[in-house]
Order: structure tokens, then C-alpha cells, then sequence
């Protein structure tokens, strides 16, 4: 399988990648590691005239805290962060994200900024993104902004960036004491695109009780889903059984979902609460063991 | 020459260092490494398996990490050093069989030996999967084994011997047998 002929350049500075982007438009596509975008090239899904590789850039590369925050550089391959083990303790959920994507050579391959900006309905770092309460940064012609991990998922494979913006750096916000995280997913095979996923990211206060609960699901609807009906049940609230059983049901009623050869919709809904269950019982019990 | 640094091309000019060698070669942008290794270099130990990132037939290592060459562009491999299965035993100077069999990597040897393969298809990027493991860590247990072979696939063995080759060779490396 062959993806339509293009045209391929090699940015050798940020600005040099803003500017090819500027003059390209929507004809042209940046290429990171390539685990999503070349699987879509072959089967034609995408076909732009450019391709942009920002790959080497050294100011997306990298994991960097700051303010507060883990900045991941757009580039970062999966496997930099799942080998961070200073990065699992801080904030163990993107661990869980790192580590599950893939095959060692998908984790190889593939970069945190390709995944969010492909939006795969099924991808890992959208729900984890919205569950942290995260942001991404993004450069265009017109300057930098940051966008929300609330409003950066419009659609299945559709972002609030604009073709000729370039994702440069993700930022996961750093949670304080009593804090636990966990992402899980259900993949049918060893490899496969989840069925569904779901992060939790929650901080306790002394008397064990929510004081901060982000809920994010994936694999379900076509675009991640921060489950805020869910997180209202529980904030302020100890995460007793019969509360946790109510904020499953809204996070098993969330969202649409479809049928399709890896489940029905109301099999991925069922999946999404049961995920959410068993992740913040595992926040929870990091929470706990944090201190 | 044509620079695709400056200037947007359908036809790129790279050097790939493949197993040590050098290669200069003006290649079509949108040519996949594997395509790359098989066809312009004769280098068809790689093999094309599923060509949608799958199976891991096409393993080989870019920089020391093992990748699908069969969703990387070559392009991408420029200045880089890329090793394949053929990169693993040194030449031989008798050739393959007589006098060359014991130069065999001890991943190779003992694939060989426990009959971790049927019809080997799988075998050049399980060989490289399973060199990526032990690069970096030489006591796996087998969970850890099956993780690291998660994107290799086989069809005929049932993986049991593979994961034993893979035992035995991390033994083996470290040297606690012979």
C-alpha cells in the first residue's frame, strides 16, 4: 500500500515549520514519528500534497517541568515517558497511558503530540488529558496559544487546531499531596485500538473526601468525553460504593456511542463504566498510598 | 543532488547507514524503509508481513530502537543508523553453513536450536523485538518476554518456543550456560 506522491521537507527550525505550514495550508500535513499519520497516508484517508517532518525538531522534543506542570514537547515518543520513571511517580497515569499504547515498536515510533492531534476516538491521551484538566500549546502564523483539552476535541479525528497550526508541547498539570491517578483500557487483542478507556485523576482531602476529581473516556463516543456529571457526584463528596455506583451510571450514559466489529454501543458503554470503576479504585488506593 | 531541507520534494537524497555501511541513494519521498531495504539495497531479510503495522515481520532498529519499517519513510532514516536481521551474525568468510554456522547470533542459534519457527516469516523481525529486549535487559521473565514480542506476530508456533529461545539466549548472553 502506497500513499499518494507528496512533496516531503524537513523543518530545521520551529519557524521554518510555522512558515511551511502558513504557505500550505491545508494541503499540507506535519509528520512527527508517522505511527498514526503513515497508516493513514497508505490507506489514502489522507492524501496532502506536503508533508511537513518536524520529527527532529529539538524544541518539540523532550519532557520539561515547569510552572507547575509537565510540558511534554509534541515529538516525545511514547517510550520517553513510559521510561520516566520519575514522571510515573509524580503523576502515575501517564504511565499507564505510555506503557499501554501499541507494541514496544508502536511506542518506539509514535509521538504524545501525533496521538492527541490525530484524535483517534480510541486514542489514550485525550482521557487522560481531560481528566488531569490539561493543555496543549500550539503555534501559528498569527502567534501561540493554548488550547484546553475541554476544546481541543471536535470531532472523531478532528481538533480545534487549524492546518496551519503546529501542536509544539502538551501540559499536564501536577497534582499536590493525596494525590492518585490511573488510566485503563480493554483492548480485545494484545495491540488493538481499545474498546474503551478511562482516566481518573483525583486528590483527597485529610477527612478522604474529593476535594479534585477529573474523569476522562475514551473509545466510546467519537471524540474523548470529560465526564463533569460524573465528577459533580463525587467532588466534595468520600467516594463511598453507592456514590461510586451513581457516577458510573453517568459515566456509562455520558455519551452516544456505535456499533461496530470490536462491540456494540451498549457493550462500550457498559466497558466505559466498568473501567472507570476499576481506575478510581486504583487512583484512590495511589492517593492513599501517596500520603 | 536535491536537499529536502530547503525546499519541498517528491525525490529525496538520503544516506542510511545500514548495518554499519553507508548508502546514498535519490529515493521517491513516499518510499517506506522496508521497500527501501528489500529493493534498493537487496537487503530482503526484512520482510513485508501485514504492511499495516501489525504483525512486526518488517523489525528493525533505527537508532537502537526497534520500529515497523513498514510505516516509516525512508526519509525519515536519513542520517540514520538503521540495523536489520542480516546485522546480527558477522559475515562469515565460508559463507552460510560449512564453517559459518557457529558464527550465528545466540538469539539465531537458539531459534535454531529449540525450533522456535515454522515457516520463519516472522522470524527476522522476532529476532530483532527480541535483540531490542535484551539490549536492555538480560533477566526478562517471560511475561516480560510475551510483552516485548506483543507486536510480532506468528501464526504457526503458538509462541511457547519462541519465548523459550528467547530465555535461553538472554541465558546465555549473560553467561550462565554454554
Amino acid at each position: 500500500m502506497y500513499p499518494r506522491a507528496f512533496h516531503y521537507v524537513r523543518a530545521t527550525s520551529l519557524e521554518h515549520a510555522v512558515a511551511l505550514l502558513g504557505e500550505y495550508g491545508d494541503e499540507a500535513r506535519p509528520l512527527a514519528g508517522g505511527a498514526s499519520l503513515i497508516p493513514l497516508l497508505k490507506l489514502r484517508l489522507a492524501a496532502p500534497t506536503v508533508l511537513v517532518d518536524v520529527g527532529r525538531l529539538d524544541a518539540l522534543a523532550g519532557i520539561a517541568r515547569r510552572d507547575g506542570h509537565v510540558a511534554v514537547g509534541a515529538v516525545t515518543r511514547h517510550v520517553e515517558v513510559e521510561d520516566d520513571a520519575a514522571l510515573a511517580a509524580a503523576l502515575p497515569l501517564l504511565h499507564d497511558v505510555a506503557a499501554g499504547i501499541g507494541d514496544a515498536q508502536v511506542r518506539n515510533m509514535g509521538t504524545v503530540g501525533g496521538g492527541l492531534a490525530e484524535a483517534d476516538p480510541a486514542g489514550d491521551w485525550g482521557p487522560a488529558l481531560l481528566a488531569v484538566g490539561g493543555s496543549v500549546r500550539a503555534v501559528g502564523p498569527g502567534g501561540e496559544r493554548v488550547i484546553p483539552a475541554a476544546e481541543l476535541f471536535v470531532d472523531a479525528y478532528t481538533t480545534d487546531l487549524r492546518p496551519d497550526e503546529l501542536l509544539t508541547e502538551v501540559l499536564f498539570p501536577l497534582p499536590g499531596p493525596r494525590s492518585g491517578s490511573a488510566h485503563l483500557k480493554f483492548e480485545v487483542r494484545a495491540g488493538d485500538f481499545a474498546v474503551a478507556n478511562c482516566s481518573v485523576a483525583v486528590t483527597l482531602d485529610d477527612a478522604g473526601r474529593c476535594v479534585a476529581i477529573g474523569i476522562g473516556l475514551g473509545g466510546v463516543g467519537l471524540r474523548p468525553e470529560r465526564v463533569g456529571a460524573a465528577e459533580a457526584l463525587l467532588r466534595g463528596q468520600v467516594p463511598a460504593p453507592a456514590l461510586v455506583a451513581e457516577a458510573a451510571e453517568a459515566v456509562r450514559t455520558c455519551t452516544d456511542s456505535f456499533d461496530d466489529v470490536r462491540g456494540s454501543a451498549a457493550y462500550r458503554q457498559h466497558l466505559g463504566a466498568v473501567l472507570f470503576e476499576r481506575a478510581l479504585a486504583l487512583a484512590l488506593e495511589r492517593a492513599a498510598s501517596e500520603q | 543532488m536535491i536537499d529536502p531541507m530547503t525546499a519541498p520534494a517528491t525525490q529525496c537524497t538520503i544516506t542510511v547507514t545500514v548495518n554499519g555501511r553507508a548508502y546514498t541513494r535519490t529515493v521517491e519521498a513516499r518510499l517506506l524503509l522496508v521497500d527501501f531495504l528489500r529493493n534498493e539495497l537487496g537487503l530482503t531479510g526484512t520482510h513485508v508481513g501485514c504492511d499495516t503495522t501489525n504483525c512486526g515481520a518488517c523489525t528493525v532498529h533505527v537508532d537502537g530502537r526497534s520500529v515497523k519499517s513498514c510505516t516509516m519513510f525512508a526519509v525519515q532514516a536519513d542520517g540514520r543508523a538503521v540495523r536489520t536481521v542480516e546485522g546480527l551474525a558477522p559475515p562469515s568468510p565460508f559463507g552460510r553453513g560449512a564453517g559459518g554456522e557457529g558464527a550465528l547470533h545466540p538469539l539465531q542459534q537458539a531459534f535454531h536450536e529449540l525450533h522456535a519457527l515454522q515457516c520463519g516469516y516472522c522470524t527476522p523481525g522476532m529476532l530483532m523485538s527480541a535483540l531490542y529486549l535484551l539490549e536492555r535487559n538480560l533477566r526478562p521473565s517471560r511475561e516480560e518476554i510475551k510483552r516485548a514480542i506483543a507486536g510480532n506476530l506468528c501464526r504457526c508456533t503458538g509462541y511457547h518456543f519462541i519465548v523459550d529461545a528467547i530465555e535461553l539466549a538472554a541465558r546465555r548472553m549473560r553467561g550462565d550456560v554454554e
